[in-house]
């Protein structure tokens, strides 16, 4: 056993046993972050404010719950929103906080494509960002079959009925992950498992690998410029505050996220207690009915452009039904952002307002987002269908283009 | 036998048994999200058609499914492979979940089709699709028949028949 002098103070305590000093200066008041940001860098410790209050709220409301189809609509409509106290503001918190943070989500993942803040060493930050995008979904989505109302009941089925899309084994695979051949208290019991448990738990570990994949190759800055991080951290600690390029996560990073996190809580709060309505479809107000579909079945707003993506090829193409090519295209959507990365052959690491032709591309997949969006709510009748066809083609258009369009670009500013 | 090959042997053995008990613990892990017994087993659905009204839909449920059963007027054709004779009257015997995405179609007594409204699949009335996304017919549960009863989930002789004229 190492040898141990008596502390002279709790601080000298805890350090022998835990070495909590060098830990501090490790995790925060060495943890250098570039200094040449804007606000849009706080969207990460403003997703994991939103995981925590989702997980609070989630705890309150695991209390009164009942995971089972003859409970579970009472249990939340009745118990939850009237019987216990304060029941209905976490409710209200875990619906808006879910809706909302997949707002951040966004901005948080389109910052990263505008600033290119996903290649030359930053990767594996766009990869595990990526797993924790598909984790979030997969909760969200888990979470929403809960309530056991009628968009409950028809989400999940649409959904698990995607996997019968896939060959062979497509069949067999629905009935599995249900554990019925429809949509049942299995299929209830199971999901809300995932939900409390096996996905959070998942969530908590990838985002322990998603801050540890910053560590070596740094959060990526405004003007994606590279530096010696040992040098600037020395001027840092020499008293050179103004030259130095980086400043410490804790005390002086985290200041201005407070800030950013106190302006959006307001905004937050707003949401929850006067304009929640969004986050609760009326038709989930009826109890699920496996009999009656309900008359325009829609997801939450930001699964709307994958949904229009999935339902915009509407006929057959190249002796392809349109169930399979919406699969299909469901399926490439889903995937695609994963290898943005490669699919950027470009080296240049700069917003995407310095890069002629990318800055085009990025408004463009901007619009068509917006567009895919709008129309995923719409009923898919006449000239819908067809604008959903357009934007749906135009998103795998754009996406196959990225590899030539960036090519060009590099040649372009190589040549300058 | 050295050292080194000795534990390279015990780390292979080793290796060998974990990983026998890791594919017996996955069998086990996809057996507990198999469904039960119970709802493998589960019965068949009896409907006595003789007292249905023509260009009524009327929905039974097996299986957890909505089954379509819609008694044809005089002045409606029957499609060969699609219908079946009970009686005197001409049926369609559906299972009515859309083939896009297993959404339930509504029928229109007027237009004599099927609307589905999550992604605007029409059929006709013998479950044909006509517009939209669906890929196929309207699937046919197995039937038997027994006088003017309908047996759901039972694979009878006019079964076989229809399915063989398809």
């Amino acid at each position: 056993m190492a040898e141990f002098k008596k502390a002279d103070s709790m601080l000298e305590w805890f350090d022998q046993r835990l070495g909590v000093i060098n830990f501090s200066k490790v995790m925060m008041t060495e943890y250098w972050i570039p200094k040449n940001i804007n606000f849009l860098w706080a969207m990460g410790a403003l997703l994991m404010m939103m995981f925590g209050v989702l997980l609070i709220s989630g705890i309150f409301l695991l209390m009164y719950y009942k995971p089972d189809v003859a409970l579970a609509f009472d249990s939340v409509n009745y118990t939850i929103m009237h019987d216990v106290a304060y029941g209905w503001l976490f409710r209200h918190i875990h619906a808006v906080g879910a809706s909302v943070i997949f707002l951040v989500i966004y901005i948080h993942m389109f910052t990263g494509i505008y600033y290119g803040s996903y290649k030359k060493g930053r990767e594996m930050i766009w990869l595990s960002g990526m797993l924790l995008f598909v984790l979030f979904s997969a909760e969200g989505f888990s979470g929403y079959m809960l309530p056991w109302g009628q968009m409950s009941y028809w989400a999940a089925y649409v959904i698990t009925e995607i996997f019968g899309g896939i060959p062979v084994i497509g069949g067999d695979l629905v009935v599995w992950i249900r554990g019925n051949f429809y949509v049942s208290d299995s299929t209830l019991t199971r999901f809300f498992m995932l939900h409390v448990l096996l996905i959070p738990v998942v969530m908590l570990g990838a985002i322990a690998f998603h801050f540890y994949s910053l560590r070596f190759p740094h959060v990526n800055n405004e003007a994606g410029e590279f530096f010696d991080y040992d040098v600037e951290a020395e001027k840092y600690l020499a008293g050179d505050k103004k030259g130095s390029k980086v400043i410490p996560f804790w005390p002086v990073f985290l200041a201005k996220d407070f800030f950013v996190m106190g302006v959006f809580l307001i905004f937050f709060f707003y949401l929850v207690f006067y304009y929640y309505g969004f986050a609760m479809d009326p038709v989930n107000f009826d109890k699920a009915d496996g009999l009656k579909t309900p008359t325009h079945i829609y997801p939450e707003w930001y699964f709307l452009w994958s949904y229009e993506v999935l339902r915009g090829f509407f006929f057959e193409m190249f002796g392809i039904s349109g169930k399979d090519l919406g699969l299909m295209a469901f399926a490439f959507a889903n995937g695609i952002f994963l290898v943005m990365p490669w699919l950027d052959r470009s080296p240049t690491v700069a917003p995407a307002n310095q890069r002629p032709y990318f800055k085009i591309w990025f408004w463009l997949l901007m619009i068509d987002l917006i567009v895919l969006t709008i129309f995923g709510k719409l009923p898919p009748t006449g000239a819908n269908a067809w604008v959903g066809f357009a934007s749906s083609l135009s998103f795998i258009v754009l996406f196959l283009a990225l590899p030539v369009i960036t090519t060009l670009e590099a040649k372009k500013l190589g040549a300058k | 036998m050295t050292d080194e090959s000795r534990r390279g042997f015990i780390g292979k053995a080793f290796g060998a048994f974990a990983a026998v008990g890791g594919i017996a613990s996955l069998i086990a892990m996809k057996k507990t999200w198999d469904p039960l017994p119970s709802v493998m087993s589960a019965g068949f659905t009896t409907v006595d058609v003789s007292g249905l009204e023509e260009n009524k839909l009327e929905i039974v449920v097996w299986r957890g499914k909505p089954i379509f059963i819609l008694k044809y007027s005089a002045d409606m054709t029957p499609t060969e492979g699609r219908n079946i004779k009970i009686g005197d009257h001409y049926y369609s015997v559906m299972i009515g979940l859309c083939t896009h995405l297993g959404c339930i179609p509504a029928y229109r007594t007027v237009k004599k089709d099927f609307k589905c409204a999550c992604h605007g699949g029409e059929f006709s009335a013998d479950g044909k699709e006509t517009f939209g996304p669906p890929p196929r017919p309207l699937d046919i549960p197995p039937f038997n028949l027994d006088g003017e009863t309908l047996v759901l989930g039972e694979e009878g002789e006019a079964y076989r028949a229809l399915v063989a004229k398809a």
